[in-house]
């Protein structure tokens, strides 16, 4: 059953049957500009990008985003970078896996963020959403809806955290403006 | 909110820790000057690049990269220092753009050390320049200010550098390239295609609102990623080394490979591949087999909660030479990765463990008595606690991949075998290509006595160079330079036999140039069991005689491919192809034999002629910078364990030892005895 989490909500990452979950999906997915007219080659693509920042303790030690598809420690992995969108119907255009047993142990969060590299607004991207799947069997877990979000060119979507000998999921959803996951740094720390 | 600055505007800076990041389509290198009141820089001293990264209150990255951060402690500059300088010049090596017109305009922006942006700069409007002040940092009034700056020059770092006095400018210019040369070429060659990053290097976005857009233009970095000091962000070129052609022979990581010699690599088997006879050749040119290979060999299924027991052979490939190849490129990058993840949580509960004492020491009431020890002591254990726990992911991983290995190395054919395998002794002369060939061992010190194979990819795409120097680094017990050098030798000989046995009859031949004769006691199996093509030439007569020849044949193969009528070639010619082996390197050797030298490991690569040195640099260097390409263009390999090698994933310094033949095993005479007696019956 899929969770439309609200801003704030913190969702535990056990499984109903008591264990926990080892691998999960962020896919971010949404609709391609469509094409006007004769000069179809000159519709503005959307480029959205997802980014993943690993965080030790407040410290950002690793990011994976569009330049550095692999965590060092490759526990994190992105599967590419798609900058035009899809069909728009629901499928990931781009994906972030982490696989939970693989984190190094000082790392404690890891923080979803996605920016729109091509400057335009959630407001006039279709169809744009984001969403939590357990990479083990392809249930999702979260969705959050991104479309009519707002003059905002950012958010930050979400975190993974520690607690106890698992994790937790929290959504964050706060919008922010920014090209790439740099400029949202100062909009994640207040989150950490 | 980050200040956005024009040329010539500047900005207060209330923090004295900064962080300058520098965002560049290209690599780029990142460097400072520091000057005086007198807005002169007092030496080389007073310069921080890849060559001497590190100044008081300063540090620079030491390789050429797309992203930068670059260190600054204010408080920490001498008191003489009134102005920091930071610069930016294309490298010169690598086959990138030489004039900043030609990418995209590169951002700094000096941050916190909470990586909140202070002022940006967009460098926009550059052209012909090669090397620009970026910005600089100075005093005024006993504080400091940013401003931006955007001076280029066409003339890069040695005309940068003489326009702010630097005594020696040139020289400065030419050593920093140099660095940056050497730290392109010290990586291991590419990975086999496991990610499938391939085309995914992003292309040039267009800037939404003009120039002052900031942020990353990005066109592929050309070349290959330098190791990269561990920092999160200035990761350039990962998805560079993903970026690999589909026919597995990627982009080369050294300098010189022009798309010809990308082209040529395919069809380097030689002439009896015949390319271009007859239109298109849809054939994969690693690949033989069109049926469904046979099925890998299933893992047993595991207890539950333990980790699958391994197999040999368990990954994709359409042979199981291909599968074994993938499988240790496989355990490369997990060994690379787990450290990397050990050494972070390391380096984090360091750092941590250092701020709570300094925490300690700064509050009066914590510094002595027992509340203050308790403090202490607890620092402490929260460091060993995550310190163990780290390593006790390590050892779990090491103990998998310990484990893998012990299957995957008796299960390696001849070409990947180490020389005491038991393989060798069932050694018969193979009829197929091989894949790839084990140059030696790679491990890290956290991973002995784990040894992961070092496998290159056949042909050859760049020469090797035995550095018969003196030891740099771990070994320096190899004082006598006549071990070392007869070490050397040796370590030649080994690989040159290993590529002799993994032939098929007839496909491979072995030349070697001993000018003094100093290698005979190494070539002695070779020579004795005639497997050579010619006895050793030595002296000068000899050296230019096997230069002149080789030379000539690497023009004929050349004309005759580019003229697609490989039939051509004149009757007699030897389609095998050929591996020459220098020593003592230049001894012997004139100003015309050097030049067909390096025309050799610059052409050879892609027509089936390779190059093996066994050389001392020091001994060439009255050559002085002309011999410096050749250098760049070879894969320095060491006789003694040496960490000298760079993995492509995370850039750590992997040691490199070579595949030697135990000492006292006939397992080589074998070998080459069979080479040549199958050399006789193919004739």
């Amino acid at each position: 059953m899929t969770v439309n989490m609200t801003k704030g909500q913190a969702i535990s990452l056990e499984k109903k049957d008591g264990g926990s979950l080892t691998a999960v999906r962020m896919g971010l997915g949404w609709q391609a500009a469509p094409r006007r007219g004769l000069f179809g080659s000159r519709t503005r693509e959307i480029d959205l990008d997802a980014s993943a920042v690993l965080f030790a303790d407040k410290q950002p030690v690793d990011v994976v985003f569009f330049r550095h598809l692999v965590s060092d420690d490759g526990s994190v992995r992105h599967t590419g970078d798609n900058l035009v969108g899809g069909v728009g119907q629901g499928g990931d255009d781009e994906a972030i896996l982490v696989d939970l047993q693989r984190v190094p142990v000082h790392i404690d969060q890891i923080v979803f963020t996605v920016n729109s590299f091509t400057g335009q607004t959630f407001q006039e991207v279709q169809n744009a959403f984001c969403r939590l799947v357990d990479e083990t069997n392809g249930q999702e877990l979260a969705r959050y809806t991104l479309a009519g979000g707002g003059q905002y060119t950012a958010q930050v979507m979400a975190k993974v955290h520690r607690s106890g000998t698992g994790w937790t999921m929290t959504a964050l959803g706060t919008p922010a403006n920014g090209r790439t996951f740099q400029d949202l740094m100062p909009a994640i720390l207040p989150h950490l | 909110m980050t200040a956005e600055l024009v040329r010539g505007q500047n900005h207060p800076l209330s923090q004295v820790r900064l962080e300058i990041r520098v965002s560049a389509g290209v690599p780029v290198v990142a460097a400072a000057t520091l000057s005086d009141e007198n807005d002169k820089a007092r030496g080389v001293e007073w310069v921080a690049h890849p060559g001497a990264p590190t100044l008081p209150g300063l540090e620079v990255s030491r390789q050429a990269a797309t992203d930068h951060r670059l260190a600054v402690d204010l408080a920490a500059m001498p008191e003489a220092v009134h102005r920091v300088n930071v610069l930016l010049a294309l490298p010169s090596a690598g086959g990138g753009p030489l004039r900043f017109g030609a990418v995209g305009a590169p951002t700094v922006t000096v941050t916190g050390l909470d990586g909140i942006g202070i002022a940006r700069f967009t460098l926009a409007g550059l052209d012909a320049e090669s090397a620009v002040v970026a910005l600089e940092l100075y005093r005024r009034q006993g504080a400091w200010k940013v401003r931006a700056v955007g001076q280029g020059y066409a003339g890069g770092l040695a005309a940068l550098f003489t326009d702010q006095r630097l005594p020696g400018a040139a020289e400065l210019a030419g050593g920093i390239q140099e660095a940056v040369a050497r730290g392109l070429a010290r990586s291991v060659p590419a990975p086999p295609p496991r990610t499938s990053d391939a085309d995914r290097t992003r292309r040039t976005a267009t800037p939404v609102s003009g120039v002052d857009q900031p942020g990353p233009s990005s066109q592929g970095a050309p070349d290959a990623e330098p190791p990269r000091p561990a920092s999160p962000y200035d990761d350039p070129g990962q998805s560079t080394y993903g970026a690999q052609a589909p026919g597995g022979q990627g982009p080369s990581p050294y300098p010189d490979s022009g798309p010809e010699q990308q082209a040529g690599g395919a069809a380097a088997p030689g002439p009896s591949s015949a390319p271009g006879t007859g239109g298109i050749d849809y054939t994969h040119p690693n690949r033989r087999h069109t049926a469904p290979p046979p099925p890998p060999p299933q893992a047993p299924p595991a207890p539950s909660g333990q980790p699958a027991r391994p197999v040999a052979g368990d990954a994709a490939g359409w042979s199981m030479d291909e599968r074994l190849y993938n499988q240790v490129w496989g355990m490369f990058e997990d060994l690379a990765r787990t450290t990397a993840a050990y050494r972070s949580a390391v380096e984090f509960a360091d750092s941590r463990r250092d701020k709570e004492l300094d925490h300690l020491l700064s509050d009066p009431r914590s510094r002595i008595g027992a509340a203050g020890d308790a403090a202490r002591e607890a620092a402490g254990a929260r460091h060993a606690q995550l310190v163990d726990e780290a390593r006790a992911v390590l050892d779990r991983d090491l103990a998998q991949l310990t484990a893998e290995a012990e299957v995957v190395e008796p299960a390696l054919p001849p070409a990947y075998a180490r020389w005491d395998n038991p393989v060798w002794h069932g050694y018969r002369v193979p009829t197929d290509f091989p894949m790839a060939l084990r140059l030696g061992d790679l491990h890290l010190p956290e991973s002995v006595p784990l040894r992961i194979p070092m496998l290159a990819r056949l042909p050859l795409e760049r020469g090797l160079w035995i550095d018969s120097g003196p030891a740099t680094g771990l070994d320096a017990s190899f004082a006598d330079s006549t071990d070392r050098r007869g070490l050397a030798m040796e370590t030649a000989m080994a690989l040159a036999a290993r590529l002799l046995a993994v032939h098929p009859v007839g496909e491979f031949a072995v030349q070697v140039i001993d000018p003094a004769g100093s290698g005979s006691t190494a070539l002695m199996p070779l020579v004795r069991t005639g497997v050579l093509a010619a006895p050793p030439a030595a002296g000068a007569a000899g050296v230019a005689d096997v230069l002149a020849r080789l030379t000539q044949r690497v023009d004929l193969v050349q004309m005759a491919l580019r003229a697609g009528a490989p039939e051509s070639l004149p009757p007699g010619l030897d389609t095998a192809q050929q591996l020459l082996v220098v020593n003592d390197f230049p001894h012997g050797f004139d100003d015309r034999a050097v030049n067909q030298l390096r025309y050799l490991a610059d052409e050879g690569p892609s027509v089936g002629v390779h190059l093996v040195m066994v050389a001392d640099r020091e001994d060439a260097s009255a050559y002085g910078p002309l011999l410096d390409p050749l250098w760049r263009s070879l894969m320095r390999l060491t006789p003694v364990p040496d960490d000298h090698l760079a993995d492509p994933w995370v850039g750590h310094a992997w040691t490199y030892e070579p595949s030697l033949v135990p000492p006292g095993s006939q397992v080589l005479q074998h070998v080459l005895a069979q080479v040549a007696e199958a050399r006789t019956k193919y004739k």
